[in-house]
Formats: C-alpha cells, structure tokens, sequence
C-alpha cells in the first residue's frame, strides 16, 4: 500500500474520501465505486426511466449499472470528468450506440412504457421522439431551409408545402435564429457563423418535434455569447420538450438545469436538485469534482 | 547567447539545408517528367502533323459518256458503277502524252489515288448536267507521291517513285498544280489499305461505343460494390477478404482479362467476335476496381458528423446513404470513374485478344458491329509497311492523347466545381 500512503501525504484533502472505503485501500480503487447512487435519482412519473444501465465497448465495460430517471419537461445535466462515460450514456437513450458494431448495452431503458431495446421497435420510430444535438454543429452541406426541413420529410410529417413551410419557420422561431436566416433561408446552412450553425442544428431537431431534446455539449465549440443564447434556449425550450444534456461547464449546467446527475469512471455517484448538488454535494467525490480538485 | 538557442540556430541551418535539398529533388523530379513528356511530344508531333494534309494535283477531267459507260446519269446504279477510273486515266494521259507502254502508263496511273473516283461520282450525282463536260479538278494523290511531295529535297532523292513519275510530278509542281489540303478522310474514313484513304473515324466510333458499354457496366456496379463494402457489409474476415481480391484485381495483367473474354463471353456465352460489346465488358472488369477503390475512398471521406447528424434526425440507413453520403461522396466518383475510363480508353492488350484487332474497313453503326478501337487502330498502323503510316500513327496518337487530355481535364473540373455543392 505504498501508493495510497504516498498520496495521502501529499495530498491530505483526499484522506477522508480513503478512510471512506475499506480503511487502507489504494486511491485508485477507492475511485471504483460506489455501486449504490447517492441523492434522489428517480421521480415520479418519469419521461424516461433507465435501470441498471451497463454499456461495453468489446471487452471493457464503460457504464456501470447506471439507473436514473428523467423527469417530464425537465432538464437534467450530465457531468463528470472527461471519458467518465456520459456521452456513451446520452447515447444509449436514442440508441445512436447501435452504430458502433462493438458497443453493446445492457439493462432496462423506458421512454414513457416503450422500452428502446425492444428488438420490435425501429430505431426510426425512436429518434424521431428522442432528437439529438452533438458537440460539434454539423449542418448538413444544404440550404438552412432544407436542413430544417430533412427530418418532416423522411418522416412524412408535412404533406404539403405550405405545411413544411409552416414547420420550418417555427422550429427556426423556437430555435431564434428565425430573424437572423429569414432572408436567407435557401444560402447554405455551412455558411452560418458556429453558433448559428448550432442553433440552426437545434431547430433541425425540433423540426420533427420529439418529446425528448439529447444535447452532448452542445456549446463546447461556441464562445461565450453564442453559448448563452443557447443556454437561454435551452430554458425556452424546457417548456415543452424534456432535455438531457452533457456540459463540462458547471456554470452550465447550474444555469440551465433542475437536476444534475455526476457521473464518475462509468457510475452514477449522485444525482440531486442542481442547487443541491452544487451547494451541499452528499457524496464526497461530487464535491471534489465541483471544487475543481479532478476532472 | 544561451546554451539552448545557439543548439537550435546549428539545427535550424541544419533543417534548412535538409528542406532546401528535398525542394531541389523535386524539381528535379518534376523537371525529369516534363521533359520526358516535352520528348514525346515533340517526336508525336513532328511526325503526326504533315498527316492532318494530303496532296491534291490540279487536273483537267471531261466526264466522257462512253468511257463511264453511262446511259442514263439519273440511273443509281450505272452512277455507283461507272469507269470514273477511266476518266481519271484519260486525263492523265492527255497531260503527260508521252508516256508509252504498260509499264509506263501503269506508273503514269498510280500518280493519283484510287479513292479519287468517289470525288468524281460525289460531284456527278449531285449535278447530273456534268455530264459530257470538262471541269478542272483537285484530285487526291497516291500516297507515295505524298510522300514525295511532302518531302525535303534531299530526301526525296531516297524515293520509291520511277524517274518518270517523278518528272511528272515536277512538271506539275512547276504549274503550281500541286497542293496541299486538309485531310478530310483522316477525321471521316474508317481503316483502308490505301494510307491517303485511311481514317481514325471507325476507330473513334469503335473506341465510343466501348467505352459507352464500359461506361454503362462499370460505373452503377463500382459505386454499388463500394456502398456495399462501405456502408452495410460486416466486417469480417470474408470481406476483408474480398477487398484483398479487389486490390489484386486491379493489378491483374489486363492481357488476362483478354483472355477471360475470349474463353468466357465469346466461347461460352457465343458473343460475337471484334464487338464493342465484348470489348466492353472486359474493359469492365479491368475499370471497375479502380472505380471501386476510388468510391470507397470518396465514401470515407465523407464526415461522419453528417451521417450522425441524419440517424439522430431518424433517417434510415438507405436514406442516410442515398440522400448525404452518396451527393457528398458523387465528385469522387466520378474523378474515379473518370480515370479508369481514360486507362480504359488507353488499353489495347485485352482487345487483341477478342478480335477487335481485324481490318476492319466500314464505320461501326453500333456496339454489336465489328469495329476496332483508337489505341489498336494505332497499334495496326504501327505495324504497316508503307511509310505514308508513320504519319499517320503519330496522328492517331496525337487524337488518342488529346482525348485523353480531355477527359483527364474534365475530372479535375467536375472534382472542383462539385467539390463543394455550394
Ligand atoms: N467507440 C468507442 N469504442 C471504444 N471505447 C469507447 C468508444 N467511445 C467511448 N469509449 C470509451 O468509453 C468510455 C466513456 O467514453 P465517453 O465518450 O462516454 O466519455 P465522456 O464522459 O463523454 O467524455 P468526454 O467528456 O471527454 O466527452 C471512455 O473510456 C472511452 O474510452
Ligand atoms: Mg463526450
């Protein structure tokens, strides 16, 4: 045990978090646990309920019996030290996993009573409920107008032109980017600045008006004023649709979210009210993360 | 001056002299390439291009009743077979009177070409009232006679022509009678044995329609093949193993696939022989990995950010493939396509080998007539006695090339104007 007593020498604040586990155990293993979540991850009457989530990518395990529960119009923000597997997580609740032929999940996942590895169900069906933003605007190489309206064509949702117009204009309204784009809805959508970029990918997600918003950091790219409008967006939106989203901005995601889960090496630590979480953390590794000490 | 920033100024002059040397090695490279191209030019050119003009002489010919042997001028049939020889031969004989004997006559004859009647049919169908008349025409000259005409003075010393023939030559150079005109039938006939008749165009035409056939084949089954293996096959050890046969493929000797098409399609499938069709084909085989390879790439290429972005949307994966993947990665593709057709357009070993190598005289009209293709139509002129097909040889590799130069410049247009569909 010469390592765990090197570091607790040189770094005391870590002792008690060591004294938690089994008395003399390494720093490295202590980290592995806990296997029980603590704070308040379920609700009631959730949007979407996840139970003993386990994720593998071929041989190693990436989430770790992860259960939690999504709330309806809620926000929740995932956080946690960078490879800790939150984006693996985001990607189980619309299935975007099942495009890498390795990935494997495991576990009860619920949007509402529908379980999303049921193997009936289509993955088609899925994501057109549960939309997805990722971390870098990725447009399509099209005109705004077509990017926003790709998701009502292939699903059918606009017969007629007038209609589809009608679509496009209030997911780009919801997405307030509608005054900025309306002279120039047929320009490419690559030739917006990042943030508008972004925000044009947010209304082609609504476009299709899902029940549930995934967002994986979806201001990372973005400086500070774009990331606000986003933000300001997110609390817009929180509205009417439910949204899970990955930030590795604390500031975020005390801002936009209600409830904060921590995820840590692929375990749910705790999951709490975001003031709780970033005020009074339970868990002592959720107050290590917060206060800057890893991640 | 510190220890660290003396160490970097050695290596920096190090690393300069290291970048100044590799720059010098490329444009040596660079230079060594053009010049080997800037030699070969200069060769195909200064043989090929007395080959786009032939020699005309200026003669007086009488369109006589008696020596066609027409009775009635509205009768096609008497116009295709009249003795427009004949008449050519009597003016010829009225210009040089002395010349006597068969063996002089017969050399006084062969001044002209025997294509030369077809201008005279040509010109009597059209104005039947020529008919009795006389007209001064230029007629086109026998080709050792161009070759004659076309030479130095010197050279022409070297000659396969009589004495005889070619005082009469000089004579008429004297009058200014003796021209030279654009070579029509270079870019109208197909092959001929006479070299002032022969043309590239049945070659052209052959060349068209085989790679119209490889072109139809190849492309819909290369990009097919890719999307496949890209997109929707399992990686496994079975399609590792048909990329490894794809890669070979592409390096087989093309004589192979000759011989694939002759054992195959025409032995065991009973095609005709010295068709486009069959020509097509084979050429498909040896396009299509290179078509193949180039797809794939140009499918890999495209980001994976746009088809995360389509399955997140719900779209299926046909509709991610047909509706981003397939426009992002179509540019590629068709740079791909447009390279294996122009090695295509090139290949001559593997159509030897299913007969597009006869003589073949008339212009094809179709993929299923038997035709031959530039680059065998260069390699059978190549192998000709007369000396007149050295020009053209060179001729018909300058049009080779200029196709080539076409279609190599259309791939670099189309790769940058469709490179951002913006
Ligand atoms: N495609 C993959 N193949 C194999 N392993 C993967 C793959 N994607 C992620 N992993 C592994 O799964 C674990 C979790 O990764 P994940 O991307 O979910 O982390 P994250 O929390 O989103 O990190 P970050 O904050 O840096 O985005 C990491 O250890 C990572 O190495
Ligand atoms: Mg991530």
């Amino acid at each position: 045990m010469d390592t765990a007593e090197k570091f607790d020498d040189k770094a005391p604040g870590n002792m008690k978090l060591a004294d938690q586990i089994e008395g003399e155990q390494a720093m490295d293993e202590t980290i592995r646990y806990p296997d029980q979540t603590v704070g308040t991850p379920y609700v009631d009457n959730p949007k979407m309920r996840m139970r003993d989530v386990e994720v593998f990518y071929g041989e190693k395990q990436a989430i770790h019996g992860v259960s939690l529960d999504i709330g309806k119009n809620e926000v929740v923000a995932l956080i946690g030290p960078s490879g800790c597997g939150k984006s693996t997580f985001l990607r189980c609740l619309n299935r975007m996993n099942d495009t890498i032929d390795i990935c494997q999940v495991k576990g009860n996942l619920h949007l509402e009573d529908q379980d999303l590895y049921d193997p009936k169900l289509d993955v088609v069906e899925l994501r057109a409920r549960v939309g997805m933003v990722f971390q870098k605007p990725n447009p399509f190489p099209k005109s705004i107008y077509d990017n926003v309206a790709y998701g009502p064509r292939i699903h059918g949702l606009a017969n007629k032109k007038y209609d589809l117009d009608e679509i496009v204009e209030t997911s780009l309204q919801k997405a307030g980017l509608w005054n900025e784009v309306k002279d120039r809805l047929h320009s490419p959508g690559t030739g917006l600045s990042g943030g508008q970029q972004q925000r044009l990918c947010i209304a082609r997600t609504i476009a299709v008006s899902p029940e549930v918003v995934l967002m994986d950091e979806p201001c990372s790219a973005l400086d500070p004023i774009a990331t606000a409008k986003i933000e300001e967006l997110i609390a817009e939106l929180s509205e009417s649709y439910t949204i899970a989203i990955v930030t590795h901005s604390m500031q975020q995601a005390a801002r936009v979210s209600n409830r904060t889960a921590y995820f840590h090496l692929g375990r749910l630590v705790e999951m709490n009210d975001t003031d709780t979480v970033f005020t009074k953390p339970e868990h002592d590794l959720t107050e290590a993360y917060i206060t800057g000490r890893f991640g | 001056m510190s220890k660290t920033t003396e160490q970097v100024r050695k290596s920096l002059a190090k690393r300069y002299r290291a970048e100044r040397r590799f720059k010098a090695f490329g444009v040596g490279a660079i230079g060594f390439g053009l010049l080997a191209l800037v030699l070969l030019f200069t060769d195909i050119i200064g043989k090929g291009h007395s080959a786009f003009f032939e020699t005309y002489v200026k003669m007086e010919v009488t369109f006589d009743q008696d020596t066609l042997d027409i009775s009635d001028v509205r009768d096609e049939e008497q116009l295709n077979f009249a003795n427009y020889d004949g008449v050519i031969r009597n003016a010829l004989r009225e210009e040089f009177p002395s010349a006597s004997g068969r063996q002089e006559k017969r050399e006084l004859y062969s001044l002209i070409s025997t294509g030369a009647g077809y201008e005279l049919r040509d010109l009597l169908k059209d104005d039947p009232s020529l008919m009795g008349k006389s007209i001064t025409l230029w007629l086109l000259a026998d080709d050792d006679v161009d070759v004659y005409v076309k030479s130095a003075q010197d050279d022409r010393l070297e000659s396969r022509l009589s004495d005889n023939q070619k005082s009469w030559i000089e004579s008429l150079e004297a009058q200014d009678r003796v021209e030279l005109q654009w070579n029509q039938s270079l870019f109208t006939h197909g092959d001929s044995r006479e070299p002032e008749l022969a043309g590239i165009w049945g070659a052209v035409t052959g060349s068209f329609f085989t790679m119209l056939v490889t072109l139809i084949l190849s492309f819909p089954i290369g990009v097919a093949a890719a999307i496949y293996l890209e997109e929707f096959a399992p990686k496994n050890k079975f399609t590792d193993f048909i990329e490894v046969n794809i890669n070979n493929l592409a390096a087989v000797p093309s004589i192979i696939f000759g011989l694939l098409g002759l054992a195959v399609i025409i032995g065991l499938f009973g095609l005709p022989r010295s068709v486009p069709v069959v020509g097509g084909i084979v050429l498909t085989l040896m396009t299509l990995p290179t078509i193949i390879i180039s797809s794939r790439a140009a499918i890999k290429a495209v980001p994976p950010s746009i088809r995360e972005a389509a399955m997140g949307l719900g779209a299926s994966k046909m509709q991610v493939v047909l509706h981003h993947v397939l426009p992002l990665a179509l540019p590629g593709m068709l740079t791909g396509a447009i390279i294996g057709m122009a090695q295509a357009l090139g290949e001559t070993a593997p159509l030897l080998m299913i007969g597009m190598v006869a003589f073949i005289v008339d212009v094809p009209g179709g993929p299923l007539d038997p035709s031959t293709v530039l680059p065998v139509q260069i390699y059978l002129w190549a192998d000709s006695p007369e000396q007149s097909f050295v020009a053209l040889t060179s001729a018909a590799i300058m049009v080779l090339l200029s196709f080539l130069i076409a279609m190599n410049t259309l791939a670099v247009f189309l790769r940058k104007r469709l490179e951002r569909r913006w």
